[in-house]
């Protein structure tokens, strides 16, 4: 989870690299710094990002309930465009652990779509940042409204989640209209995915973090995306995405925190 | 009639005192007497905001003849300080339990306002569902930051949040002292850790937030499960329940009619969520396009897109 943490070290010289960066290019610019420009400091240095439309982030003003508010990332490339979507990561800025799903995508695997399930903690910005083969950074950024009152970032039913902990169900779906040779299917993995608690003095409680670390979803030998997660993402861990299916089938492969591997084959095309 | 004793003289000068130390505190919450020794405070249908500082869920106690049951405690110490100066207002009997009837923070940040308050001048008991603990926890930093938000900073900190003492499983019996009061513990439904108060003497239930009335019901727990339950099941000791204190609505109900109309809506909303779900409507969009109910419910546009959500991610696993 190290790469989902924000390092105070790092955060500091990141800061400072933005910093002489905004001198140098943006002499105007004396904004406060954001979460973000930590966040995107740690992860990218000085590399530019680009908010060219290539990757869109669709994601609900308000979230209706903090502990599961869905997110759909969508990239495409120009016609005719060689490069292909290498990886793709989604931020939820203000959340203790801000990086929620680090993808890596397939090469021949095509996906163009990716939606998920996260937990949003307060008001916050969030950004999906998709990395192509050439190295060319591409952005988008949602703002999201936090739930108030009794709506918390946490699981539901834990000890239903963990009865059955690493069940996983595959669904699959129409192609979607605007790429009919595309595949869409949707993963689901039983799981709390507890954020954790630490010992806490004055209520004396403690709750381990215990959440799915890595999944991996291969169409026989090839991959089609690999899912490096920490706590932001809900409990029972959901990704439905648009891919172009070589008509092998699927097989996931999960690990969680404590070790535990889980893992399933599904047949193609399901319907 | 339990005849709790009065000392409406003393009462009356410590809620001066308190007045004077808390400007926040306004004095006893008004309550109202449903049956004989049951008392409720009926708090606004509404969010918590500045305006009603929180006062947002039905409160209540039940007095026996040597001891008080609290049954939930309010959004701050402040709401459970003016439920502490009504009980006071009615008996001087010490408050023997403290009950939360699940980990909400309308139900429970009232908690410390109590510590003092029973026999001997020692801590009540707090007594909760066996999975109320972990739940609050959890959540306890985020609903002292969102009461912030919805309140003004310092109506509630960290130190206020209490865990139970007691933890029921099943059932649990609790002597006030010539009268018995029945807790039952409940498998998920409103939340994972919903807990009942009944008092077989006068028929009265305390269904917690398993029945809202007027306010828009809110799934927290498992839309399947609040479909599952009845509360007829929380009768006990050959009594009947006669009537029963909804979590969030007017001082009580009745059993069936009041639990149908919540369960109309509640089956209402499994039978949109399912037919999305076998369509292949992703839940985004789903809850995008939903239509808000109008008419009989309250906090509809608050609410009504969370529990889509809620049960969206529930009923995909049937
Ligand atoms: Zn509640």
């Amino acid at each position: 989870m190290d790469f989902a943490q924000k390092s105070s070290a790092t955060a500091g010289r990141g800061l400072a690299a933005l910093a002489l960066a905004a001198l140098l290019t943006l002499p105007a610019a004396a904004a406060e710094p954001t979460a973000w420009d930590d966040i995107r400091a740690n992860l990218y240095g000085e590399a530019p990002l680009v908010e060219d439309g290539l990757i869109t982030l669709e994601a609900p003003y308000r979230a209706e309930d903090a502990a599961i508010v869905p997110m759909t990332i969508r990239t495409a490339l120009p016609d005719g465009d060689t490069r292909h979507v290498a990886k793709i990561t989604l931020v939820i800025d203000e959340n203790p652990s801000p990086v929620a799903a680090a993808f890596t995508l397939g090469e021949s695997a095509g996906v163009t779509a990716i939606s998920t399930r996260v937990r949003v903690n307060a008001y916050s910005d969030v950004h999906a940042v998709a990395e192509l083969s050439d190295g060319s950074l591409h952005v988008a950024a949602r703002f999201v409204k936090a739930s108030g009152g009794c709506a918390a970032p946490m699981a539901k039913d834990p000890d239903a989640a963990m009865a059955s902990l690493g069940k996983m169900k595959m669904r699959w779906f129409d192609a979607p209209e605007t790429s009919p040779t595309h595949a869409s299917a949707q993963l689901m993995i039983r799981h709390p995915n507890n954020s954790g608690l630490q010992m806490d003095q004055l209520t004396r409680f403690y709750i381990p973090a215990h959440f799915v670390s890595t999944l991996t979803i291969r169409q026989g030998d090839a991959l089609v995306l690999r899912m490096e997660g920490g706590i932001s993402i809900s409990e029972d861990p959901n990704f439905r995405f648009d891919f172009t299916s070589n008509g092998a089938p699927l097989t996931v492969e999960a690990q969680d925190t404590e070790g535990n591997l889980f893992g399933q084959s599904f047949p193609a095309g399901g319907a | 009639m339990m005849g709790p004793a009065r000392r409406v003289t003393v009462a009356h000068l410590w809620v001066a005192a308190m007045v004077l130390v808390t400007p926040v505190s306004a004095g006893a919450l008004h309550v109202e007497e449903v049956a004989p020794g049951v008392f409720v405070h009926v708090g606004q249908v509404a969010l918590a905001a500045a305006d009603n500082g929180g006062d947002i869920a039905n409160l209540g106690f039940i007095v026996g003849e040597e001891a008080v049951a609290v049954v939930d405690t309010g959004s701050t110490p402040a709401i459970g300080k003016d439920l502490r100066a009504a009980i006071e207002a009615v008996t001087d009997r010490p408050v023997r339990y403290v009950i939360n009837t699940h980990m909400h923070p309308d139900h429970v940040l009232g908690n410390a306002a109590f510590r003092g308050t029973g026999p001997g001048g020692g801590d009540p008991f707090v007594v909760a569902h066996h999975k109320l603990a972990r739940a609050l926890a959890g959540r306890a930093a985020h609903y002292v930051a969102s009461t912030d938000a919805a309140l003004g900073p310092g109506h509630v900190t960290a130190g206020d949040v209490v865990l139970p003492d007691e933890e029921v499983e099943d059932v649990r019996r609790l002597d006030l002292g010539n009268r018995t009061i029945v807790l039952k513990a409940w498998p998920t439904a409103h939340s994972d850790n919903d807990l009942t108060v009944f008092d077989p003497a006068t028929g009265t239930l305390f269904a917690g937030d398993l029945l809202f009335m007027h306010h828009l019901p809110v799934v927290d727990g498992s839309i399947a499960g609040w479909l599952g339950l009845t509360l007829e099941a929380a009768a006990s000791d050959g009594a009947p329940v006669r009537r029963v204190v909804p979590g969030h609505g007017p001082a009580i109900g009745h059993l069936p009619q009041d639990e149908d109309v919540q369960r109309d809506y509640l089956a209402a909303v499994a039978q949109e969520v399912r037919a999305a779900i076998a369509d292949g409507v992703p839940l985004g969009r789903m809850v995008r396009d939903a239509r808000i109910p109008s008419g009989r419910w309250a906090l509809a546009e608050d609410f009504h897109r969370r529990n889509l959500t809620a049960a969206f991610a529930e009923l995909e696993w049937e």
